[in-house]
């Protein structure tokens, strides 16, 4: 890459500085990125926006993703369609939440995105045995894992529906300690 | 919204640009406006005529601006489809009203708008037809916009289509204007609501018009919302698309408008200021590009966070940070000190103080004696002792004293400043704190470290995932078990007195050495060997090396919870290091004493000598002193400043080289035996005995924070302590990285210190107190030595301050310094600050105790929701279950519905919950009749209907949820 080759124009450059907590570099850096996994799909040349799209098998095999147990899950919750096939502009906007610079709000209407399995806008008892599943390997006995469920929900379930809604989860996710900290992705 | 009027200004505009004669395509179809509505114009031709001239400039400048391309199409499409929608409404509500008088002539500017051939012919059509001429006209607008000739003038035409009828009630019915247009506006609320059709219908509807002061006022309004838009855009949860499209139309928006919001003589003020601000915007973000450019190791850190996780990173984090102050530091020092001296100051040999003493020439150029920081370098720019005391040095005359003085204090002040800044910065970032209510949902949600990129990292992190889960099953399980509590207490005490014990010892240890020294160094170094000249600061670095290990087997006695343990441990090694440093300050003050005395004598030695020298030369002429000895001859003083410095200087090194050694040894060395040795040896190296080792995250901190402190405390007496400091850092990163890389595994368990950063500020922060106590305390009370430095001759070293003021500035100047720095003065301000602290420190106080209650309130709200909910949806299912067997029983299935009731039971808890959401129940003081109501309809649309949608992707996930389901 580098600045010889027009990648963007600058109306865009600002365009994206204005969407996203990147600066210029990091947007070209991305778009380096963004190139890398698809050579042959992705132009070098940006300046008239085509319309490409990477699925989700190339992206998920970032190394920033490769052993994230959630790697689908936040891949889907970026792309446009729901079916993981990320346009660069869905790429930009997931780094971009996921960079140091995102406000915790942002991050966690994201997180929660990606933590609700079947889409239904409800982390339910489905979600967190997936998520429990993941984060462990399955190394917990079913008995375990369906106490850990209840007592999530239990903790942070507000309205008592037995599942978490968003604000039950932003509530929650709002005074975890290390949010911040874990949910973040450095490109 | 301000809709209605603007878009009367923009007709305005156009009118005025037909007015002006430029003789463009949208001026013809003007004149057919025009044409129709004289007498509205008239008026507002006459009001406006001051404003035109910018406004006309600016539409032949966006005219001529506008680019279009797809993106444009689409858009312009969309806007259409919008336009077409609320000019049909506004229709609809005002035509019933005024058709016959306006219909006609809407008609007429609208063709006139799109066909100019067949204005007049149509103008006794109805409002139907005016429909369906819309339609036609839009088709032709699309073609116009693909076109892409010109894009101002299909866009001019959109805004006259869409908004003549307003427009023209504007004009012809004066009377009722604001009416109509507020209905208007009210009955679009969805449009307004959904942000994104907002903005795109705003650019096009902000179409100007007779500007009253009001609609200025209401325009700037939305010239400033859409700037909070833009600048807020970037933490919207919307797909990047939407971002883009809203940024493009908002910016257009604000170019298009913000010209015309300022009036009469403000006018070009604001339209500068407006300029300014661009270009103030365009050099921040520059400056920020450039900012990011020069961050360092970028790379490094993010290739170590993906292999150790955040924890890890988060020391090389830290020690970026400092390196980016020392670098701070470094410049003050380098820049307004050492420079300045080193090339305007005397050269070197033309003084005393600027010279290697005779005794001393012969070793001076030795390299022991320069590792020492003695000979060459102890007469250099180096150290305090070389400055000259001449007030003002060069062709700048530049005030070397002060800029010592300054440049000290400067220092510090700016180091508290940067600290805490970063602290109050941290703190806003932190979450709750340590609520313990939500441990297994933050241990389900926030455990992953998605910074993690390697698969030996990854299955550690899987793994220590999975015991805490574990661990807190099985603690949650038997809450408390308490075996031998005496057992653990007793060993906790002799754990804390073992601790203490070994802090005594080495407290003991240091002084006994350092006093040591001194005797070594009356009797002369010269007979001594290495060890002896530098055992205390080997003594030192040894302790800080060994001792935490000590304190680590001891603590395995306590049976602490590993994070607590972990806090255990930095709080001891803290307390060793800053008792090593005190003991060792303390042992220093007394060596400045003894110096002290040594001055003395020496001070009245030098008069002898100076006597005899005087007498030796010339005893004849008594009235010019020659003075002919050479600068190298002159007997002089001890000069404890330089020693003070000195002696940090070497403890930086002596540190440095063993922070370095220990690196190698205990972790390369190690590695290379545990790997190379492994093949050959009797039990599994690598994962029995010594194994490789982890990085100790909270060892390095501390280290380097009390490094800090060790360059804070000695940088007044060596102006080169940050720059060694630099170097250290600068090679401790490189160094550092690379063993991590190389010879580390990753923590099989992280237990973080603290959740943020700022457990280690706030000890930086003690640090930093702690050691400019002692600088403080040297500068303040003891005399500068009379033969070096910049300070020398006189009383005290803030006595500079009072020179300058004496003779730099003129003389009402001290006078009102004088005044101001009178008890008198000071005393109150001082009471003011207490104060206003005391004041602060109780509202955020109160602040808290509010916040304290609302949650609580939030709380107790939550929980009687959570009761009301379970009330209703046992109220619900009762009735439920009642009809249910009504209706069984009439279809004679009993058994089935019963059973199912029993199932669904659970489930419409659920549901019910569903429908209320905690904010609504602060309004609604009935929910549970409604709450009943939806719960005896919901177990047909069980699932996602219903739900709340995320802010961004507003229908997506619905249809996500189809496709998954099937």
């Amino acid at each position: 890459m580098g600045n010889k080759q027009t990648i963007f124009t600058d109306e865009q450059l600002d365009a994206y500085q204005d969407c996203t907590f990147f600066t210029r570099k990091e947007i070209l850096r991305l778009h380096g990125r963004y190139h890398e996994l698809a050579p042959h799909l992705v132009p070098m040349d940006y300046t008239n926006d085509p319309d490409v799209k990477i699925p989700l098998a190339l992206i998920v095999n970032m190394p920033e993703l490769k052993e994230n147990p959630f790697r689908n899950r936040i891949v889907e919750s970026f792309s446009e369609d729901g079916l993981g096939n990320l346009s660069f502009n869905d790429f930009v906007d997931m780094f971009s939440v996921l960079s140091e610079m995102a406000p915790r709000e942002l991050k966690a209407i994201y997180a929660f995105k990606i933590y609700d399995f079947n889409v239904d806008n409800y982390i339910c008892k489905e979600d967190l045995e997936q998520t429990l599943n993941r984060l462990t390997k399955e190394e917990l006995t079913p008995e375990e894992v369906v106490l850990v469920c209840e007592k999530a929900i239990e903790e942070a379930d507000l309205d008592g529906d037995s599942k978490l809604s968003f604000a039950d989860f932003e509530n929650m996710i709002s005074r975890a300690p290390d949010f911040l900290s874990t949910f973040h992705i450095r490109i | 919204m301000p809709r209605h009027k603007l878009i009367a200004s923009e007709s305005d505009v156009s009118v005025e640009v037909e007015d002006e004669g430029k003789d463009n395509e949208f001026s013809i179809y003007y004149v057919e406006v025009e044409e129709n509505f004289e007498g509205g114009k008239e008026k507002q031709a006459t009001r406006d005529g001051k404003r035109r001239r910018v406004r006309n400039s600016e539409v032949g400048r966006r005219a001529s601006e506008k680019r279009t391309n797809e993106a444009g199409n689409k858009r312009a499409e969309k806007k259409h489809d919008k336009r077409h929608k609320t000019a049909r409404k506004e229709g609809e509500k005002h035509g019933r009203k005024q058709r016959r008088k306006n219909a006609d002539a809407d008609e007429a500017e609208e063709e006139s708008g799109k066909e100019k051939k067949n204005i007049k012919n149509e103008r006794t059509k109805t409002l139907k037809l005016e429909d369906e001429k819309e339609k036609d006209v839009k088709k032709k607008r699309k073609k116009h916009v693909k076109n892409e000739e010109d894009n101002a003038k299909p866009e001019k035409t959109k805004h006259k289509d869409c908004h003549d009828m307003p427009l023209k009630e504007k004009k012809k019915k004066r009377k009722k204007p604001e009416t109509i247009s507020e209905s208007e506006s009210k009955s679009e609320p969805e449009s307004q609501s959904d942000s994104d059709s907002e903005s795109k219908d705003n650019p096009a509807v902000g179409v100007l018009g007779s500007l009253t002061p009001e609609e200025l006022e209401k325009l700037k309004e939305a010239v400033d919302e859409r700037k909070k838009l833009i600048a807020t855009l970037r933490g919207k949860p919307w797909p990047m698309r939407k971002k883009l499209v809203v940024l493009r139309e908002s910016q257009e928006f604000v170019e298009k408008y913000e010209g015309a919001l300022g009036k009469g003589k403000g006018r070009k003020l604001y339209a500068y200021k407006v300029m300014m601000m661009k270009k103030w915007m365009k050099f921040q973000r520059d400056f920020e590009n450039f900012k990011t450019a020069c961050i360092p190791w970028e790379m490094k850190i993010k290739e170590i966070e993906s292999h150790f996780g955040s924890s890890v990173a988060s020391y090389f984090i830290f020690l970026r940070w400092m390196y980016g102050i020392n670098m701070i530091l470094f410049g003050l020092t380098f820049g307004l000190v050492m420079v300045p001296e080193a090339l305007m100051g005397k050269p070197y040999g033309s003084l005393p103080r600027k010279t290697v003493p005779r005794g001393e020439e012969a070793s001076a150029m030795n390299f022991a004696v320069l590792w020492d920081f003695g000979g060459y370098a102890k007469y250099s720019v180096l150290f305090y002792g070389y400055y000259n005391s001449q007030r003002a040095i060069g062709w700048l005359k530049f005030r070397m004293p002060l800029s010592y003085f300054l440049v000290g204090v400067g220092t510090v002040a700016y180091s508290y400043m940067v600290v805490i800044r970063t602290m109050a910065r941290n703190a806003n970032e932190e979450g709750g704190g340590d609520d313990t209510s939500f441990n297994f949902s933050w241990k389900t949600f926030t455990s992953w470290d998605y910074l993690i990129g390697n698969p030996e990292t990854a299955d550690n992190k899987f793994a220590s995932i999975t015991t805490s889960f574990k661990e807190t099953i099985v603690e949650e399980q038997e809450s408390r078990k308490d075996d031998n509590i005496h057992l653990t207490r007793f060993l906790r005490v002799l754990a804390n007195f073992l601790v203490l014990c070994c802090l005594a010892g080495s407290g003991y240890l240091i002084y006994f050495v350092v006093r040591r020294s001194q005797k070594f160094a009356l009797e002369g170094l010269e007979k001594y060997g290495w060890w002896e000249r530098n055992e205390v600061n080997m003594v030192m670095s040894l302790l800080g090396m060994f001792c935490p290990m000590l304190f680590d087997v001891i603590s395995t006695l306590e049976n602490y919870h590993p994070r607590i343990a972990l806090q255990w441990q930095l709080g001891r090694i803290f307390a060793l290091f800053l008792g090593n440093l005190y003991t060792f300050i303390i042992a220093l003050m007394d060596a400045i004493q003894l110096k002290r005395a040594e001055e003395e004598i020496v001070k009245k030695n030098m008069t002898i000598w100076q006597a005899n020298l005087y007498n030796g030369t010339m005893p004849d002429n008594s009235t010019a002193p020659p003075f002919t000895a050479h600068p190298a001859d002159v007997p002089r003083g001890p000069c404890w400043e330089t020693m003070v410095g000195q002696e940090f200087v070497r403890l930086i090194i002596s540190d440095t080289m063993t922070t370095y050694i220990t690196l190698l040894i205990g972790d390369f060395f190690r590695a290379v035996l545990v790997r190379f040795l492994n093949n050959c040896w009797c039990w599994d190296l690598e994962f029995g005995f010594p194994s490789y080792s982890e990085f100790d995250v909270s060892g390095n901190v501390l280290g380097l924070i009390f490094n800090q402190g060790m360059i804070w405390m000695g940088a007044f007496y060596a102006p080169c302590l940050p720059a060694l400091n630099l170097l250290r850092l600068h090679v401790s990163m490189y160094l550092q990285c690379w063993a991590v890389m190389c010879c580390n595994v990753p923590q099989e368990r992280v237990f973080k210190a603290s959740g943020s950063n700022n457990f280690y500020m706030a000890m930086l922060l003690v640090i930093l107190f702690l050691s400019t106590l002692p600088a403080i305390y040297t500068i303040v009370t003891i005399p500068p030595s009379f033969d070096c430095g910049p300070f020398s001759g006189k009383n005290r070293m803030f006595d500079v301050i009072q020179e300058t003021l004496e003779t730099d500035f003129p003389a009402w100047f001290g006078k009102v310094f004088s005044y101001a720095s009178n008890p008198g003065l000071v005393l109150p301000f001082l009471l003011l600050l207490v104060l206003a602290i005391y004041y602060l420190q109780s509202t955020s106080k109160t602040y808290k105790r509010v916040n304290m209650e609302l949650k609580k309130k939030l709380q107790t709200q939550n929980e009687e929701n959570k009761k009301k909910n379970k009330l209703a949806a046992l109220k619900a299912a009762n009735e439920l279950e009642q009809q249910r067997s009504n209706s069984a029983s009439d279809l004679g299935v009993n058994e089935e519905s019963s059973s199912l009731d029993e199932a669904g039971h659970h489930r419409q808890a659920g549901h019910n919950g569903r429908f209320i959401h905690p904010s609504q129940h602060t309004q609604n003081s009935g929910p549970p009749v409604t709450s009943t109501h939806t719960t005896t309809r919901t177990p047909a649309s069980r699932g996602h209907t219903s739900s709340g949608h995320l802010p961004g992707h507003p229908h997506q996930p619905q249809k996500n949820s189809h496709s998954k389901r099937r």
